[in-house]
C-alpha cells in the first residue's frame, strides 16, 4: 500500500536556477507526500544557501541545448541575465517562490538542510555566511549516515 | 469503489478520497481523521472549512498558497496533519487531492 519511498536525500552540487529548483521542488514534494527529505549543499550548490548569493542565481545559457539559444550567442554579455530574469518571471507567474522564500518553506516543512564541510572550507565560508535554515555542516560520511531507514534514496543533482 | 465510513456508504477513489462532496459530513471527517491517527480539534476544523471554501471557489491549493493566505503557519500545518498536510487535510475535508507540486 502506497509508496515504498520513505526518505529522500538530495545532494545539490550546482547552483543554476534549474538545478536548485529541481532539488527544492522534489524535496518539498516529498514532504507533501509524508516522505522525509534532506538536502546536502556541496560545491557550487552552496551558493543556493549563501546569504549574499541566493537571490542572484542564474540559469545556464551555454551548454544547455534545451534553451534553444545557439552556444555562441548564449555566451554574449547579458544573455544569462536576460534568460534568468525571464525564467524568474515565469516562475513567479506559476506561483513558484523565490529561492529565499522557498528555503523558508522547506525548513518549515521539516526538510533538513546541511552544508558540505569540504566545500565550506574550500570556498572559505563561515557558518554566518549561510542562511539560518542550514542546520549544520557535515562531511559526506555524516550525510550517508543519515540514510538510516529502509526506503531511503540518494539523488545527486 | 464504495466504502462504509461512519456507517454511511460513500464513493471513494483508490486512494480513499471522496468522489462526491455532497456525501461528506462531519462524522465522515472524524472517521477519516481517526484512520490517520488524528483527533479533530477546532484548529483542524478551521483548516478543513478553509480548504472546502477554496475548493468550492475552484481555487487551486498549494503549500505556498497556504503560507501566503496566512491561515496557518506551514510548521503548524505539518504538526496538525502529519504525513503530508495538504493531502491528508483534503482527504478529511472530502475534496480531491490537490494536483499541485508545491
Amino acid at each position: 500500500m502506497g509508496t515504498t519511498v520513505k526518505k529522500m536525500l538530495f545532494i545539490l552540487s550546482k547552483a543554476t536556477l534549474e538545478n536548485v529548483y529541481a532539488a527544492f521542488i522534489m524535496a518539498n514534494g516529498a514532504r507533501m507526500e509524508g516522505i522525509e527529505a534532506e538536502i546536502f549543499f556541496t560545491f557550487f550548490g552552496l551558493e543556493a544557501v549563501e546569504k549574499k548569493k541566493l537571490e542572484h542565481l542564474h540559469t545556464a545559457t551555454v551548454g544547455n541545448p534545451a534553451m534553444h539559444i545557439p552556444t555562441l550567442l548564449g555566451g554574449l554579455p547579458g544573455m544569462e541575465a536576460l534568460a534568468s530574469n525571464m525564467m524568474k518571471r515565469r516562475m513567479e507567474q506559476m506561483d513558484i517562490p523565490p529561492v529565499g522564500e522557498f528555503l523558508e518553506i522547506l525548513s518549515d516543512s521539516g526538510v533538513r538542510l546541511w552544508a558540505c564541510k569540504l566545500a565550506v572550507d574550500m570556498f572559505k565560508l563561515k557558518e554566518e555566511d549561510l542562511v539560518d535554515e542550514i542546520e549544520g555542516i557535515l562531511t559526506i560520511g555524516d550525510f550517508y549516515n543519515r540514510a538510516d531507514m529502509e526506503g531511503t534514496h540518494i539523488v545527486f543533482i | 469503489m464504495e466504502k462504509v465510513i461512519a456507517n454511511i456508504p460513500v464513493k471513494v477513489n483508490e486512494q480513499g478520497y471522496l468522489l462526491d462532496f455532497s456525501q461528506w459530513n462531519e462524522d465522515i471527517a472524524r472517521e477519516l481523521a481517526r484512520e490517520k491517527g488524528i483527533v479533530l480539534t477546532d484548529e483542524h476544523w478551521r483548516i478543513i472549512r478553509y480548504l472546502q471554501e477554496k475548493h468550492k471557489a475552484d481555487e487551486p491549493l498549494s503549500i505556498r498558497g497556504i503560507k501566503k493566505s496566512g491561515i496557518i503557519p506551514i510548521k503548524e500545518f505539518y504538526r496538525l496533519f502529519p504525513g503530508g498536510p495538504l493531502k491528508v487535510a483534503s482527504l478529511i475535508a472530502g475534496i480531491p487531492k490537490p494536483k499541485s507540486c508545491l
